[in-house]
């Protein structure tokens, strides 16, 4: 069944025609020799509309940015050769969090392919490591069924991003055009319901644990399945916490969360982790961040419950007893129906021990300092935007402090790289963001390091008018380098410090946008809240932070949530 | 533990490359990898040789499945099957050793496909075990050459792999 018959039209049309079909609104995108003939048809329709961002980098992570932040695909379109290596890490990016992004890449025409042509590299080559499927599309007349197939793969299953690699001479070549309205291959057809057998076991350890936890992580946000995973937690009545990529996903300011866990996360969670008697893991995948070292982690005998549409994911790192491979909204759904008459065990013991780990207050910090403490930031920060905000963040200290300090109550709020952990992701990854969701307030948590390495895409705001605030807390030190050398090298801070940083409010202005610099920690919340206000400008927020804070609680790398150091340890 | 496993992939052009990419991206061991058509032209089926333990096995069939031009995967190792490997010996077959090298060749049923003045060549069929000890048997100063296919191998009897 076609959707769409004409007469021959060129490859180039064809491209633009797919993403038409496919309902794209946004391609972010930098042109390029290898990719004219796309461009030129871009500029001939307005259906789909292009953003230009100033490094294809920018291009990639805008892509995952507005992807993370709607349910849908992000679509980026890059030259040949250095166009695809610098959207490399964006793409390596989106491939550690598994967000389904669609990146259409030039290449050097067919006949000069492997000549060492200009800006000629071997893109499906570079690029197979880091997506879940890439592609060479050699001939035109396979040039829609290719598109169609890649956001296929991409959406589909543990979703990903999927690479369309084109030649010059593919996007020139003319045939007719049929958009298939759905793939169906041999060798991929991802799980959707779960194997009735081990609900049914899974639902009997749920129903005979003393001392249960809900750990669920990524999957929970990306499948949209957070309204049956709240409803199950309140169900049981079990305590509940996210990884880092699964924050929002359950409502942090209710009191059965516990708060994120794993190297960072907090005393309560992590001591949850260990001594549960039963886990249900749910789209979560045991990573190194989140239980360190699994011997550690398998001192504490319990019995584990692991829900993922990947069966590679589970047994992965941690024996599990009761694997459920498939779709977590259907496998949830069946969870739901098995559990709706059913009556756990008593576990207010369970929680009194949870509450006596809570009451060490695991994330307190100084609140008389007289330099600006980044908690305090942050706190102020959920405060200002109650709670509502689209929050992305770059990597390293901020980004754990924002993790802990704001309390995401809904999923696709936070927006950060997690698997790979991409310094330079917040800014751009903020522009899709604010693209996917106009009027909504966007703040790009960063760091004075992190956001000099996508700064160019300052220009980018200005030109599509992203009313972003960038909150940048400044210590003038790559702050997780830096306590990780503190830590573990006998403070001798290697290359950590920046002595010749930017005034960033000059910066700002530079590129066209409002920057502040705040000193003091009386100045906080009215900066915030002026910046905040101003519901059309870019602010660019300077705090001058403490050079010395560190991010407590710590599992040090390797090490097992038993060797967990709180701030009052030291 | 030495594993074989038998995989039926899309026959399109990578599929090669991004199977064996995902062995030395996650630290997998190859001993051997073949592959070739299937009577079925969309399809081939390739034959990895690989040793590990019973998680790292059980992760690498996961993985191959994941890979979309991945049709099927067995573990062949799992239960009965054969498997099969062609070597081509290259040996000094001069006047004084030619009656001997035929005798050994015969012994362990291989075929002399080429002669000349001073060489044979073998074609020797079977286990790898089996090729081992052929080459073992001979002079080692009389071997020339040798090249071997690495192991196919297909389950015993109504066990069958299809796409």
């Amino acid at each position: 069944m076609d959707r769409v018959k004409t007469t021959a039209i060129t490859g180039a049309e064809i491209v633009v025609r797919c993403l038409q079909e496919e309902g794209v609104e946004y391609v972010f995108g930098y042109p390029g020799g290898a990719v004219l003939f796309i461009y030129d048809e871009l500029f001939k329709q307005d259906k789909v509309r292009h953003v230009l961002v100033r490094h294809e980098q920018g291009a990639a992570h805008a892509a995952d940015g507005y992807s993370r932040s709607s349910q849908k695909v992000g679509v980026c379109l890059v030259t040949s050769g250095p166009g695809v290596t610098n959207a490399v890490t964006g793409i390596a990016t989106a491939y550690m969090d598994s967000i389904p992004m669609v990146v259409l890449t030039g290449q050097v025409p067919t006949h000069a392919i492997g000549l060492d042509a200009f800006q000629e590299c071997d893109t499906v080559g570079i690029t197979r490591p880091i997506v879940k499927h890439n592609m060479l599309v050699k001939d035109v007349k396979d040039l829609a069924s290719s598109i169609k197939k890649a956001f296929h793969i991409a959406t589909t299953g543990r979703p990903g991003p999927v690479v369309v690699d084109i030649p010059k001479d593919v996007t020139t070549a003319t045939c007719e055009f049929h958009y298939p309205e759905s793939v169906s291959l041999r060798s991929y057809n991802p799980a959707r319901r779960g194997h009735a057998g081990q609900l049914k076991k899974a639902v009997q350890l749920l129903l005979e644990a003393k001392r249960p936890l809900i750990y669920t992580g990524g999957g929970v946000v990306l499948s949209d399945s957070s309204g049956q995973l709240t409803e199950l937690v309140r169900l049981l009545g079990f305590p509940c916490t996210n990884t880092l990529m699964g924050l929002g996903a359950y409502p942090a300011t209710d009191p059965q969360f516990l708060g994120m866990l794993g190297m960072h996360g907090t005393y309560e969670a992590n001591l949850a982790m260990q001594n549960c008697d039963v886990l249900l893991a749910v789209g979560a995948r045991f990573d190194d961040r989140v239980i360190g070292d699994p011997a550690n982690f398998a001192q504490n005998p319990r019995k584990i419950i692991h829900i993922d549409i990947d069966p590679s994911s589970i047994s992965k790192r941690v024996k599990v007893d009761v694997p459920i491979v498939g779709n977590i909204p259907d496998v949830l759904a069946d969870f739901l129906s098995l559990l709706q008459d059913a009556r756990p065990q008593d576990i207010k013991p369970w929680w009194k021990q949870i509450d006596q780990w809570r009451a060490k207050d695991c994330l307190k910090y100084d609140r008389k300092s007289k330099i600006i403490k980044p908690q305090y930031v942050l706190e102020k920060l959920y405060e200002v935007t109650k709670g509502e905000a689209f929050v992305t963040s770059d990597v390293g200290q901020h980004q754990m402090w924002a993790a802990q300090f704001y309390k995401f109550n809904q999923p696709r709020r936070w927006i950060n790289s997690g698997g790979l952990g991409t310094m330079g992701f917040g800014l751009p990854a903020a522009m899709g963001v604010q693209m996917a969701n106009p009027g909504a307030t966007v703040a790009c948590v960063t760091g004075e390091s992190s956001i000099q390495m996508c700064l160019q895409e300052l220009s980018t705001c200005k030109q599509y008018r992203l009313p972003i605030k960038i909150v940048n807390l400044n210590n003038k030190y790559m702050g997780m380098v830096r306590q990780w050398q503190q830590f573990f090298h006998g403070n001798r801070y290697s290359e950590s410090y920046m002595d010749a940083l930017p005034d960033f409010v000059k910066l700002a202005e530079a590129y066209g946008h409002r920057g502040v610099l705040i000193e003091n920690p009386a100045d906080v919340e009215p900066a915030l809240k002026d910046a905040f206000a101003r519901k059309s400008e870019l602010v660019f927020l300077d705090f001058l932070t403490d050079q010395t804070e560190n991010v407590y609680p710590m599992i040090p790398g390797g090490k097992g949530i038993t060797e967990i150091i709180l701030s009052e340890d030291l | 533990m030495r594993h074989i496993i038998s995989i039926l992939v899309e026959n399109e052009a990578g599929a090669l490359s991004r199977i064996a990419g995902l062995f030395s991206a996650r630290g997998y061991n190859i001993e051997s990898l073949t592959v070739a058509p299937t009577e079925d032209a969309s399809m081939s089926r390739m034959t990895v040789v690989t040793s590990g333990s019973d998680d790292v096995v059980e992760q690498i069939t996961k993985q191959l499945n994941k890979l979309i031009e991945v049709v099927k995967v067995v573990d062949l190792s799992e239960a009965e099957h054969i498997e099969r490997e062609l070597m081509l010996i290259k040996v000094r077959a001069g006047a004084k050793e030619r009656d001997e090298m035929k005798r050994a060749a015969d012994i362990f049923r291989g075929r002399i496909i080429d002669v000349s003045d001073n060489t044979y060549t073998i074609e020797l069929t079977g286990d790898g075990a089996k090729l081992d000890a052929f080459i073992k048997s001979l002079d080692q100063g009389s071997i020339i050459e040798t090249v071997r296919t690495g192991a196919s191998g297909i389950g015993r009897g109504s066990r069958i792999l299809r796409g």
